[in-house]
Protein backbone atom coordinates (compact mmCIF):
# COMPACT_ATOMS: atom_id res chain seq x y z
CA UNK A 1 0.00 0.00 0.00
CA UNK A 2 1.38 3.41 -0.93
CA UNK A 3 1.67 6.02 1.82
CA UNK A 4 -1.14 7.95 0.13
CA UNK A 5 -3.44 4.94 0.07
CA UNK A 6 -2.52 4.16 3.65
CA UNK A 7 -3.46 7.70 4.66
CA UNK A 8 -6.80 7.32 2.90
CA UNK A 9 -7.42 4.03 4.63
CA UNK A 10 -6.61 5.50 8.01
CA UNK A 11 -8.84 8.51 7.35
CA UNK A 12 -11.72 6.26 6.34
CA UNK A 13 -11.19 4.26 9.50
CA UNK A 14 -11.17 7.41 11.61
CA UNK A 15 -14.42 8.57 9.99
CA UNK A 16 -15.98 5.22 10.72
CA UNK A 17 -15.08 5.23 14.38
CA UNK A 18 -17.83 7.53 15.70
CA UNK A 19 -20.36 5.37 13.89
CA UNK A 20 -19.22 2.19 15.63
CA UNK A 21 -21.25 1.09 18.63
CA UNK A 22 -20.06 2.40 21.97
CA UNK A 23 -17.32 0.38 23.62
CA UNK A 24 -19.07 -2.39 25.52
CA UNK A 25 -17.37 -1.14 28.65
CA UNK A 26 -19.75 1.72 29.42
CA UNK A 27 -19.59 0.90 33.13
CA UNK A 28 -23.12 -0.48 33.03
CA UNK A 29 -23.33 -3.80 34.86
CA UNK A 30 -26.64 -4.47 33.09
CA UNK A 31 -28.12 -5.74 36.32
CA UNK A 32 -31.34 -7.61 35.68
CA UNK A 33 -33.24 -8.63 38.77
CA UNK A 34 -34.78 -12.06 38.47
CA UNK A 35 -37.80 -12.95 40.61
CA UNK A 36 -37.26 -16.40 42.12
CA UNK A 37 -40.24 -16.31 44.49
CA UNK A 38 -42.96 -13.86 45.39
CA UNK A 39 -41.14 -10.67 46.36
CA UNK A 40 -37.70 -12.32 46.21
CA UNK A 41 -35.20 -11.14 43.59
CA UNK A 42 -31.64 -12.10 42.77
CA UNK A 43 -28.87 -10.64 40.62
CA UNK A 44 -26.49 -13.39 39.61
CA UNK A 45 -22.91 -12.43 38.84
CA UNK A 46 -20.46 -14.35 36.69
CA UNK A 47 -18.39 -17.18 38.17
CA UNK A 48 -15.16 -15.41 37.23
CA UNK A 49 -12.42 -13.63 39.07
CA UNK A 50 -12.45 -9.84 39.48
CA UNK A 51 -11.40 -8.12 36.28
CA UNK A 52 -11.75 -4.97 34.24
CA UNK A 53 -13.91 -6.99 31.83
CA UNK A 54 -16.54 -7.80 34.47
CA UNK A 55 -16.09 -4.77 36.71
CA UNK A 56 -16.10 -7.03 39.74
CA UNK A 57 -19.60 -8.36 39.09
CA UNK A 58 -18.76 -11.90 40.10
CA UNK A 59 -21.10 -11.98 43.05
CA UNK A 60 -24.77 -12.58 43.77
CA UNK A 61 -26.85 -9.96 45.48
CA UNK A 62 -30.55 -9.98 46.16
CA UNK A 63 -33.47 -8.14 47.62
CA UNK A 64 -36.76 -9.00 49.24
CA UNK A 65 -39.76 -6.71 48.85
CA UNK A 66 -41.78 -6.57 52.06
CA UNK A 67 -45.14 -4.84 52.57
CA UNK A 68 -43.45 -1.74 53.96
CA UNK A 69 -40.03 -1.72 52.33
CA UNK A 70 -37.13 -3.53 50.74
CA UNK A 71 -34.47 -5.69 52.40
CA UNK A 72 -31.21 -5.67 50.38
CA UNK A 73 -28.76 -8.56 50.70
CA UNK A 74 -25.24 -7.42 49.80
CA UNK A 75 -24.37 -4.30 47.83
CA UNK A 76 -21.82 -5.55 45.30
CA UNK A 77 -18.24 -4.71 44.41
CA UNK A 78 -18.34 -0.95 43.72
CA UNK A 79 -20.19 2.32 44.13
CA UNK A 80 -21.43 1.98 40.54
CA UNK A 81 -22.82 -1.47 41.29
CA UNK A 82 -24.57 -0.14 44.39
CA UNK A 83 -26.08 2.75 42.44
CA UNK A 84 -27.22 0.49 39.62
CA UNK A 85 -28.64 -2.03 42.10
CA UNK A 86 -30.61 0.73 43.80
CA UNK A 87 -31.88 1.92 40.41
CA UNK A 88 -32.90 -1.56 39.40
CA UNK A 89 -34.78 -2.06 42.67
CA UNK A 90 -36.71 1.10 41.83
CA UNK A 91 -37.87 -0.50 38.59
CA UNK A 92 -39.49 -3.29 40.65
CA UNK A 93 -40.97 -1.37 43.56
CA UNK A 94 -41.34 2.16 44.84
CA UNK A 95 -41.12 1.04 48.45
CA UNK A 96 -38.22 2.46 50.46
CA UNK A 97 -35.07 0.61 51.42
CA UNK A 98 -35.73 -0.71 54.92
CA UNK A 99 -32.54 -2.67 55.58
CA UNK A 100 -29.25 -3.12 53.70
CA UNK A 101 -27.30 -6.17 54.83
CA UNK A 102 -23.62 -7.00 54.32
CA UNK A 103 -23.42 -10.76 54.78
CA UNK A 104 -19.65 -10.68 55.43
CA UNK A 105 -16.65 -8.41 55.08
CA UNK A 106 -15.40 -9.41 51.62
CA UNK A 107 -15.23 -6.48 49.19
CA UNK A 108 -17.70 -7.75 46.58
CA UNK A 109 -20.37 -7.82 49.28
CA UNK A 110 -20.10 -4.32 50.74
CA UNK A 111 -18.36 -1.86 48.40
CA UNK A 112 -21.72 -0.76 46.97
CA UNK A 113 -22.78 0.54 50.42
CA UNK A 114 -22.33 4.19 49.40
CA UNK A 115 -25.45 4.07 47.25
CA UNK A 116 -27.78 3.02 50.07
CA UNK A 117 -29.25 5.10 52.90
CA UNK A 118 -26.58 5.06 55.61
CA UNK A 119 -29.08 4.38 58.38
CA UNK A 120 -30.19 1.14 56.68
CA UNK A 121 -26.69 -0.42 56.56
CA UNK A 122 -26.25 -3.36 58.90
CA UNK A 123 -23.98 -6.34 59.56
CA UNK A 124 -22.81 -8.54 62.41
CA UNK A 125 -20.32 -7.02 64.90
CA UNK A 126 -17.49 -9.21 63.51
CA UNK A 127 -18.27 -8.16 59.95
CA UNK A 128 -18.33 -4.50 60.96
CA UNK A 129 -14.92 -4.95 62.60
CA UNK A 130 -13.65 -6.74 59.49
CA UNK A 131 -14.79 -3.92 57.21
CA UNK A 132 -13.21 -1.39 59.55
CA UNK A 133 -9.85 -3.14 59.69
CA UNK A 134 -9.52 -4.58 56.17
CA UNK A 135 -11.95 -2.53 54.08
CA UNK A 136 -9.40 0.02 52.84
CA UNK A 137 -6.93 -2.62 51.71
CA UNK A 138 -9.72 -4.51 49.96
CA UNK A 139 -10.88 -1.35 48.23
CA UNK A 140 -7.36 -0.51 47.03
CA UNK A 141 -7.00 -4.03 45.69
CA UNK A 142 -10.36 -3.80 43.91
CA UNK A 143 -9.23 -0.61 42.14
CA UNK A 144 -6.19 -2.52 40.98
CA UNK A 145 -8.26 -5.45 39.70
CA UNK A 146 -11.33 -3.70 38.26
CA UNK A 147 -9.91 -0.34 37.23
CA UNK A 148 -12.28 2.54 36.53
CA UNK A 149 -15.35 0.51 37.40
CA UNK A 150 -14.37 1.38 40.97
CA UNK A 151 -14.34 5.15 40.37
CA UNK A 152 -15.54 6.99 43.47
CA UNK A 153 -15.89 3.84 45.55
CA UNK A 154 -15.22 4.38 49.24
CA UNK A 155 -15.58 2.12 52.23
CA UNK A 156 -18.79 2.76 54.18
CA UNK A 157 -18.95 0.84 57.45
CA UNK A 158 -22.45 -0.25 58.51
CA UNK A 159 -23.55 1.58 61.64
CA UNK A 160 -26.07 -0.93 62.95
CA UNK A 161 -25.40 -4.42 64.25
CA UNK A 162 -27.72 -7.18 63.14
CA UNK A 163 -28.96 -9.60 65.78
CA UNK A 164 -29.45 -13.28 65.08
CA UNK A 165 -32.89 -14.86 65.21
CA UNK A 166 -36.38 -14.40 63.83
CA UNK A 167 -37.69 -10.92 63.26
CA UNK A 168 -40.09 -8.98 61.08
CA UNK A 169 -38.63 -6.30 58.85
CA UNK A 170 -40.80 -4.05 56.70
CA UNK A 171 -43.62 -6.49 57.37
CA UNK A 172 -41.69 -9.53 56.12
CA UNK A 173 -40.86 -12.43 58.48
CA UNK A 174 -37.12 -13.11 58.25
CA UNK A 175 -34.59 -15.15 60.15
CA UNK A 176 -30.91 -14.34 60.46
CA UNK A 177 -28.32 -16.99 61.26
CA UNK A 178 -24.89 -15.94 62.50
CA UNK A 179 -22.63 -18.62 61.10
CA UNK A 180 -18.91 -18.62 60.30
CA UNK A 181 -16.23 -20.51 58.43
CA UNK A 182 -15.91 -18.73 55.11
CA UNK A 183 -14.99 -15.70 57.21
CA UNK A 184 -15.16 -14.97 60.95
CA UNK A 185 -18.82 -14.12 60.45
CA UNK A 186 -21.15 -15.21 57.67
CA UNK A 187 -24.74 -14.09 57.84
CA UNK A 188 -27.46 -16.25 56.35
CA UNK A 189 -30.86 -14.73 55.56
CA UNK A 190 -33.92 -17.00 55.54
CA UNK A 191 -37.16 -15.77 54.02
CA UNK A 192 -39.64 -18.19 55.54
CA UNK A 193 -42.61 -16.96 53.50
CA UNK A 194 -41.00 -18.16 50.29
CA UNK A 195 -38.67 -20.83 51.66
CA UNK A 196 -35.60 -19.04 50.29
CA UNK A 197 -32.18 -19.23 51.92
CA UNK A 198 -29.59 -16.60 51.05
CA UNK A 199 -26.55 -18.64 52.05
CA UNK A 200 -23.95 -15.97 51.23
CA UNK A 201 -20.43 -17.27 50.64
CA UNK A 202 -20.91 -20.31 52.82
CA UNK A 203 -22.19 -21.87 49.61
CA UNK A 204 -20.60 -21.79 46.15
CA UNK A 205 -22.12 -23.55 43.15
CA UNK A 206 -20.10 -24.71 40.14
CA UNK A 207 -17.42 -22.24 41.23
CA UNK A 208 -14.52 -23.16 43.49
CA UNK A 209 -14.86 -21.77 47.03
CA UNK A 210 -12.45 -19.06 48.16
CA UNK A 211 -10.58 -19.36 51.46
CA UNK A 212 -8.58 -16.24 52.36
CA UNK A 213 -10.26 -16.06 55.78
CA UNK A 214 -11.57 -19.60 55.98
CA UNK A 215 -11.80 -21.88 58.98
CA UNK A 216 -12.78 -25.14 57.32
CA UNK A 217 -14.05 -27.07 60.38
CA UNK A 218 -16.35 -24.13 61.26
CA UNK A 219 -17.38 -23.87 57.62
CA UNK A 220 -18.34 -27.55 57.49
CA UNK A 221 -20.35 -27.12 60.71
CA UNK A 222 -22.13 -24.15 59.11
CA UNK A 223 -22.97 -26.29 56.07
CA UNK A 224 -24.56 -28.84 58.43
CA UNK A 225 -26.77 -26.09 59.82
CA UNK A 226 -27.70 -24.94 56.32
CA UNK A 227 -28.49 -28.45 55.11
CA UNK A 228 -30.92 -28.90 58.01
CA UNK A 229 -33.07 -25.92 56.98
CA UNK A 230 -36.28 -26.98 55.23
CA UNK A 231 -36.19 -24.68 52.20
CA UNK A 232 -37.46 -24.46 48.65
CA UNK A 233 -34.43 -22.79 47.12
CA UNK A 234 -30.89 -21.76 47.88
CA UNK A 235 -29.09 -18.64 46.75
CA UNK A 236 -25.32 -19.22 46.91
CA UNK A 237 -22.89 -16.31 47.23
CA UNK A 238 -21.43 -17.27 43.85
CA UNK A 239 -23.17 -19.39 41.22
CA UNK A 240 -26.74 -20.08 40.17
CA UNK A 241 -29.78 -20.41 42.39
CA UNK A 242 -30.59 -24.04 43.18
CA UNK A 243 -33.86 -25.78 44.01
CA UNK A 244 -32.06 -28.44 46.03
CA UNK A 245 -29.07 -28.94 48.29
CA UNK A 246 -26.59 -29.78 45.50
CA UNK A 247 -24.59 -26.58 46.07
CA UNK A 248 -24.23 -27.39 49.77
CA UNK A 249 -23.06 -30.92 48.94
CA UNK A 250 -20.62 -29.67 46.34
CA UNK A 251 -19.17 -26.99 48.62
CA UNK A 252 -18.82 -29.58 51.39
CA UNK A 253 -17.15 -32.16 49.14
CA UNK A 254 -14.64 -29.62 47.83
CA UNK A 255 -13.78 -28.28 51.27
CA UNK A 256 -13.37 -31.78 52.69
CA UNK A 257 -11.08 -32.73 49.82
CA UNK A 258 -9.11 -29.49 50.24
CA UNK A 259 -8.67 -29.88 54.00
CA UNK A 260 -7.78 -33.56 53.69
CA UNK A 261 -5.30 -32.96 50.87
CA UNK A 262 -3.57 -30.20 52.81
CA UNK A 263 -3.43 -32.12 56.09
CA UNK A 264 -2.11 -35.24 54.40
CA UNK A 265 0.46 -33.26 52.43
CA UNK A 266 1.77 -31.62 55.59
CA UNK A 267 1.88 -34.98 57.40
CA UNK A 268 3.82 -36.48 54.49
CA UNK A 269 6.38 -33.67 54.65
CA UNK A 270 5.58 -32.03 51.30
CA UNK A 271 7.01 -28.62 50.56
CA UNK A 272 4.43 -25.99 49.59
CA UNK A 273 5.67 -26.04 45.99
CA UNK A 274 4.98 -29.81 45.88
CA UNK A 275 1.58 -29.28 47.48
CA UNK A 276 0.75 -26.82 44.68
CA UNK A 277 1.31 -29.52 42.09
CA UNK A 278 -1.54 -31.68 43.46
CA UNK A 279 -3.85 -32.64 40.58
CA UNK A 280 -7.47 -31.50 40.89
CA UNK A 281 -9.77 -34.57 41.15
CA UNK A 282 -12.20 -35.15 38.28
CA UNK A 283 -15.14 -34.39 40.59
CA UNK A 284 -14.01 -30.75 40.88
CA UNK A 285 -12.20 -30.27 37.57
CA UNK A 286 -15.17 -28.43 36.04
CA UNK A 287 -15.62 -25.90 38.85
CA UNK A 288 -14.89 -22.38 37.64
CA UNK A 289 -11.45 -21.15 38.71
CA UNK A 290 -10.61 -24.34 40.58
CA UNK A 291 -6.92 -24.31 39.66
CA UNK A 292 -6.53 -20.68 40.77
CA UNK A 293 -8.50 -21.16 43.95
CA UNK A 294 -6.59 -24.30 44.88
CA UNK A 295 -3.32 -22.40 44.50
CA UNK A 296 -4.66 -19.60 46.68
CA UNK A 297 -6.05 -22.00 49.25
CA UNK A 298 -2.71 -23.78 49.60
CA UNK A 299 -1.12 -20.40 50.30
CA UNK A 300 -3.81 -19.60 52.89
CA UNK A 301 -4.10 -22.95 54.61
CA UNK A 302 -0.85 -24.86 54.22
CA UNK A 303 1.29 -22.88 56.71
CA UNK A 304 -0.97 -23.81 59.65
CA UNK A 305 -1.13 -27.45 58.53
CA UNK A 306 2.67 -27.58 58.20
CA UNK A 307 3.10 -26.09 61.61
CA UNK A 308 0.74 -28.65 63.13
CA UNK A 309 2.76 -31.43 61.46
CA UNK A 310 6.08 -30.01 62.70
CA UNK A 311 4.86 -29.42 66.26
CA UNK A 312 3.00 -32.72 66.60
CA UNK B 1 21.63 -1.68 49.34
CA UNK B 2 24.26 -4.07 50.60
CA UNK B 3 27.05 -5.25 48.38
CA UNK B 4 27.06 -8.88 47.35
CA UNK B 5 28.88 -11.10 49.71
CA UNK B 6 29.83 -14.54 48.49
CA UNK B 7 32.18 -16.13 51.00
CA UNK B 8 30.51 -19.53 50.75
CA UNK B 9 30.86 -19.57 47.03
CA UNK B 10 34.49 -18.51 47.16
CA UNK B 11 35.11 -21.34 49.57
CA UNK B 12 33.51 -23.73 47.17
CA UNK B 13 35.79 -22.51 44.41
CA UNK B 14 38.88 -23.00 46.53
CA UNK B 15 37.80 -26.45 47.60
CA UNK B 16 37.20 -27.41 43.98
CA UNK B 17 34.08 -29.17 42.86
CA UNK B 18 33.70 -32.51 41.14
CA UNK B 19 34.25 -32.54 37.36
CA UNK B 20 31.37 -31.33 35.29
CA UNK B 21 29.36 -33.80 33.25
CA UNK B 22 29.70 -34.04 29.49
CA UNK B 23 26.60 -31.92 29.08
CA UNK B 24 28.12 -29.23 31.26
CA UNK B 25 31.20 -29.19 29.11
CA UNK B 26 29.09 -28.64 26.03
CA UNK B 27 27.64 -25.57 27.64
CA UNK B 28 31.10 -24.38 28.53
CA UNK B 29 32.27 -24.90 24.97
CA UNK B 30 29.44 -22.74 23.72
CA UNK B 31 30.87 -19.93 25.80
CA UNK B 32 34.35 -19.92 24.29
CA UNK B 33 33.65 -16.89 22.10
CA UNK B 34 34.02 -13.80 24.32
CA UNK B 35 32.39 -11.58 25.40
CA UNK B 36 29.64 -14.22 25.41
CA UNK B 37 26.52 -12.05 25.52
CA UNK B 38 23.70 -14.42 26.34
CA UNK B 39 20.02 -13.86 25.99
CA UNK B 40 18.03 -14.02 29.21
CA UNK B 41 15.24 -16.55 28.64
CA UNK B 42 13.15 -14.61 31.16
CA UNK B 43 13.60 -11.35 29.24
CA UNK B 44 14.28 -9.31 32.34
CA UNK B 45 15.59 -5.77 31.81
CA UNK B 46 17.58 -6.23 35.03
CA UNK B 47 19.51 -9.25 33.80
CA UNK B 48 22.65 -7.37 32.81
CA UNK B 49 22.79 -5.73 36.23
CA UNK B 50 22.27 -9.07 37.94
CA UNK B 51 25.01 -10.59 35.86
CA UNK B 52 27.51 -7.89 36.76
CA UNK B 53 26.50 -7.99 40.42
CA UNK B 54 26.70 -11.73 40.96
CA UNK B 55 29.07 -13.04 38.33
CA UNK B 56 31.33 -10.18 37.24
CA UNK B 57 33.34 -11.40 34.28
CA UNK B 58 32.87 -15.11 35.01
CA UNK B 59 31.19 -17.20 32.30
CA UNK B 60 27.45 -17.68 32.72
CA UNK B 61 25.03 -20.02 30.99
CA UNK B 62 21.34 -20.57 31.39
CA UNK B 63 20.76 -24.20 32.22
CA UNK B 64 17.37 -25.85 32.61
CA UNK B 65 18.88 -28.39 34.97
CA UNK B 66 18.90 -25.63 37.58
CA UNK B 67 15.21 -25.90 38.41
CA UNK B 68 13.35 -23.15 40.20
CA UNK B 69 9.78 -24.15 41.03
CA UNK B 70 7.29 -21.56 42.22
CA UNK B 71 3.68 -20.60 41.58
CA UNK B 72 3.29 -18.39 38.51
CA UNK B 73 1.24 -15.98 40.60
CA UNK B 74 2.08 -15.28 44.23
CA UNK B 75 -1.06 -15.15 46.34
CA UNK B 76 0.84 -13.74 49.31
CA UNK B 77 3.83 -11.51 48.51
CA UNK B 78 5.12 -12.00 52.05
CA UNK B 79 5.30 -15.80 51.64
CA UNK B 80 6.14 -16.93 48.15
CA UNK B 81 7.07 -20.63 48.08
CA UNK B 82 10.10 -21.54 45.97
CA UNK B 83 12.03 -24.77 45.53
CA UNK B 84 15.48 -24.68 43.97
CA UNK B 85 16.77 -28.02 42.74
CA UNK B 86 20.14 -28.35 41.04
CA UNK B 87 20.54 -32.08 41.59
CA UNK B 88 20.27 -32.75 37.84
CA UNK B 89 23.66 -31.03 37.52
CA UNK B 90 25.37 -33.81 39.37
CA UNK B 91 27.77 -32.37 41.86
CA UNK B 92 26.33 -28.88 42.27
CA UNK B 93 27.15 -27.80 45.80
CA UNK B 94 26.94 -24.02 46.13
CA UNK B 95 23.85 -22.12 45.08
CA UNK B 96 22.86 -18.45 45.24
CA UNK B 97 19.24 -17.34 44.81
CA UNK B 98 18.21 -13.84 43.77
CA UNK B 99 15.18 -11.87 42.61
CA UNK B 100 15.94 -9.24 39.93
CA UNK B 101 13.32 -6.70 41.03
CA UNK B 102 13.53 -6.94 44.79
CA UNK B 103 14.96 -3.90 46.58
CA UNK B 104 17.37 -6.40 48.16
CA UNK B 105 18.05 -8.82 45.34
CA UNK B 106 19.98 -11.58 47.09
CA UNK B 107 17.59 -13.99 48.80
CA UNK B 108 19.87 -16.71 50.15
CA UNK B 109 22.86 -18.90 49.48
CA UNK B 110 23.24 -22.53 50.33
CA UNK B 111 25.92 -25.12 50.26
CA UNK B 112 24.75 -28.70 50.10
CA UNK B 113 27.68 -30.37 51.78
CA UNK B 114 26.12 -33.83 51.95
CA UNK B 115 22.47 -32.97 51.35
CA UNK B 116 20.98 -32.97 47.87
CA UNK B 117 21.57 -29.61 46.16
CA UNK B 118 17.97 -28.58 46.59
CA UNK B 119 16.16 -26.32 49.01
CA UNK B 120 12.54 -25.36 49.59
CA UNK B 121 11.92 -22.00 51.28
CA UNK B 122 9.70 -18.89 51.09
CA UNK B 123 10.59 -15.37 50.18
CA UNK B 124 9.15 -11.88 50.15
CA UNK B 125 8.61 -10.22 46.78
CA UNK B 126 8.29 -6.48 46.42
CA UNK B 127 6.85 -6.77 42.91
CA UNK B 128 6.68 -9.23 40.03
CA UNK B 129 10.16 -10.54 39.38
CA UNK B 130 12.27 -13.36 38.06
CA UNK B 131 13.52 -15.55 40.87
CA UNK B 132 16.75 -17.26 39.87
CA UNK B 133 19.21 -19.75 41.21
CA UNK B 134 22.84 -19.77 40.11
CA UNK B 135 25.19 -22.68 40.62
CA UNK B 136 28.95 -22.31 40.39
CA UNK B 137 30.59 -25.28 38.68
CA UNK B 138 34.13 -26.52 39.24
CA UNK B 139 34.91 -25.22 35.74
CA UNK B 140 34.25 -21.68 37.00
CA UNK B 141 31.03 -21.37 35.02
CA UNK B 142 27.79 -20.19 36.58
CA UNK B 143 24.69 -22.13 35.59
CA UNK B 144 21.49 -20.20 36.03
CA UNK B 145 17.84 -21.24 36.11
CA UNK B 146 14.79 -19.27 37.09
CA UNK B 147 11.15 -18.41 36.72
CA UNK B 148 8.98 -15.29 36.68
CA UNK B 149 6.64 -14.83 39.60
CA UNK B 150 3.80 -12.34 39.33
CA UNK B 151 3.17 -10.60 42.63
CA UNK B 152 0.99 -7.73 43.78
CA UNK B 153 3.92 -6.67 45.86
CA UNK B 154 4.87 -4.87 49.01
CA UNK B 155 6.50 -7.96 50.47
CA UNK B 156 9.80 -6.30 51.36
CA UNK B 157 8.66 -2.93 52.68
CA UNK B 158 5.79 -4.16 54.84
CA UNK B 159 6.44 -4.74 58.52
CA UNK B 160 6.60 -8.38 59.59
CA UNK B 161 3.70 -9.69 61.66
CA UNK B 162 6.24 -10.41 64.38
CA UNK B 163 7.40 -6.81 64.54
CA UNK B 164 3.96 -5.72 65.72
CA UNK B 165 3.50 -8.47 68.26
CA UNK B 166 5.56 -9.09 71.40
CA UNK B 167 4.95 -12.83 71.29
CA UNK B 168 7.78 -13.68 68.93
CA UNK B 169 10.33 -12.26 71.36
CA UNK B 170 9.69 -15.16 73.74
CA UNK B 171 9.92 -17.69 70.92
CA UNK B 172 12.71 -16.05 68.90
CA UNK B 173 14.88 -18.61 67.12
CA UNK B 174 12.78 -21.55 68.32
CA UNK B 175 12.97 -24.39 65.82
CA UNK B 176 10.24 -26.88 65.04
CA UNK B 177 11.24 -29.62 62.69
CA UNK B 178 10.71 -33.18 61.65
CA UNK B 179 12.51 -35.85 59.65
CA UNK B 180 10.73 -38.17 57.20
CA UNK B 181 12.09 -41.32 55.61
CA UNK B 182 12.04 -41.19 51.84
CA UNK B 183 11.31 -44.11 49.56
CA UNK B 184 14.85 -43.89 48.13
CA UNK B 185 16.22 -44.64 51.61
CA UNK B 186 17.20 -41.02 52.20
CA UNK B 187 15.57 -38.51 54.47
CA UNK B 188 13.57 -35.32 54.19
CA UNK B 189 13.99 -32.60 56.77
CA UNK B 190 11.52 -29.79 57.24
CA UNK B 191 12.05 -27.04 59.79
CA UNK B 192 10.65 -23.70 60.72
CA UNK B 193 12.35 -21.07 62.84
CA UNK B 194 10.53 -18.28 64.65
CA UNK B 195 12.06 -15.01 63.43
CA UNK B 196 10.58 -11.73 62.11
CA UNK B 197 13.18 -11.50 59.29
CA UNK B 198 12.76 -7.72 59.11
CA UNK B 199 14.29 -6.27 55.96
CA UNK B 200 15.06 -2.84 57.41
CA UNK B 201 12.96 -1.34 54.61
CA UNK B 202 9.76 -0.88 56.64
CA UNK B 203 9.74 2.52 58.33
CA UNK B 204 11.14 2.47 61.84
CA UNK B 205 11.94 -1.24 61.94
CA UNK B 206 15.66 -2.05 61.77
CA UNK B 207 17.07 -4.90 59.74
CA UNK B 208 16.89 -8.11 61.76
CA UNK B 209 17.27 -11.49 60.13
CA UNK B 210 18.82 -14.92 60.49
CA UNK B 211 22.06 -14.88 58.51
CA UNK B 212 23.58 -18.28 59.27
CA UNK B 213 22.12 -21.77 59.55
CA UNK B 214 23.79 -25.15 59.53
CA UNK B 215 22.37 -28.64 59.70
CA UNK B 216 24.68 -31.37 61.02
CA UNK B 217 24.28 -35.06 61.81
CA UNK B 218 24.92 -36.32 65.32
CA UNK B 219 28.59 -36.96 64.56
CA UNK B 220 28.88 -33.22 63.97
CA UNK B 221 29.30 -33.44 60.20
CA UNK B 222 27.60 -30.53 58.41
CA UNK B 223 25.15 -31.69 55.75
CA UNK B 224 23.70 -28.32 54.70
CA UNK B 225 24.76 -24.73 55.20
CA UNK B 226 22.33 -21.86 54.49
CA UNK B 227 22.89 -18.11 54.49
CA UNK B 228 19.50 -16.43 54.49
CA UNK B 229 19.26 -12.74 53.62
CA UNK B 230 16.56 -10.15 54.25
CA UNK B 231 14.08 -11.32 51.56
CA UNK B 232 13.58 -14.75 53.17
CA UNK B 233 10.04 -14.83 54.57
CA UNK B 234 9.18 -14.32 58.22
CA UNK B 235 9.42 -17.48 60.36
CA UNK B 236 11.56 -19.14 57.68
CA UNK B 237 10.75 -22.69 56.74
CA UNK B 238 13.12 -24.97 54.84
CA UNK B 239 12.78 -28.30 53.09
CA UNK B 240 16.01 -30.26 52.73
CA UNK B 241 16.57 -33.71 51.26
CA UNK B 242 19.38 -36.04 52.28
CA UNK B 243 20.48 -38.91 50.06
CA UNK B 244 20.74 -42.36 51.65
CA UNK B 245 23.55 -42.52 54.16
CA UNK B 246 24.19 -38.76 54.20
CA UNK B 247 23.58 -38.42 57.92
CA UNK B 248 24.50 -40.72 60.77
CA UNK B 249 22.12 -41.22 63.67
CA UNK B 250 18.45 -40.49 63.70
CA UNK B 251 18.52 -36.80 64.54
CA UNK B 252 19.96 -33.59 63.13
CA UNK B 253 21.50 -30.59 64.87
CA UNK B 254 20.42 -27.11 63.73
CA UNK B 255 22.71 -24.25 64.66
CA UNK B 256 22.89 -20.68 63.53
CA UNK B 257 22.52 -17.03 64.47
CA UNK B 258 20.84 -13.82 63.41
CA UNK B 259 22.52 -10.52 62.58
CA UNK B 260 22.11 -9.42 66.21
CA UNK B 261 24.08 -12.42 67.42
CA UNK B 262 21.12 -14.37 68.84
CA UNK B 263 21.89 -18.09 68.67
CA UNK B 264 19.88 -20.88 67.13
CA UNK B 265 20.53 -24.31 68.63
CA UNK B 266 18.06 -27.18 68.35
CA UNK B 267 17.72 -30.84 67.41
CA UNK B 268 15.34 -32.11 64.78
CA UNK B 269 14.04 -35.65 65.18
CA UNK B 270 11.89 -38.00 63.06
Amino acid sequence: MTPRLLAHALLSLALLLPALPAHPNDFDYRLAPRMIAEGVYVLIGTTEDFSFANGGNIVNSGFIVGPAGVIVIDTGPSRRYGEQLLATIATVTDRPIALTINTHHHPDHFLGNQAFPADTLTATPETIRGIQSEGEDFNNNMYRLNGDWMLGTEVVVPGKTLAAGRTTIAGRALEFLHLAGHTASDLVVIDHDSGTVFAADLVFWQRAPTTPHADIPRWLAALDRLAAIPAQRWVPGHGEVSGDRSPIRQTRAYLEWLADTITRGAEAGLDMTEMLETPIPAAFADLSLVADEFRRSVTHLYPAAEQAALER
Amino acid sequence: MRRPNLPLLSLALLAGLAPASAADLQHTAALQAPPHPIVDPLGSPRWDDMRKLFFGDAPVVFDERVRVTAPRIAEDSMNVPVTVDASALGDARSVVVFADFNPIVKVLEFQAAHARPSLGFRLKLQQSSPVRAAVLGSDGTWRVGGTWITATGGGCTLPSAGSSSPEWQERLNQVSGRIWSRVDGGERVRMRIIHPMDTGLAAGIPVFHIDELALADDSGRTVMHIRPYEPVAENPSFTIDLPPGAASGGKLHVTGRDNNGNRIDAWVTP
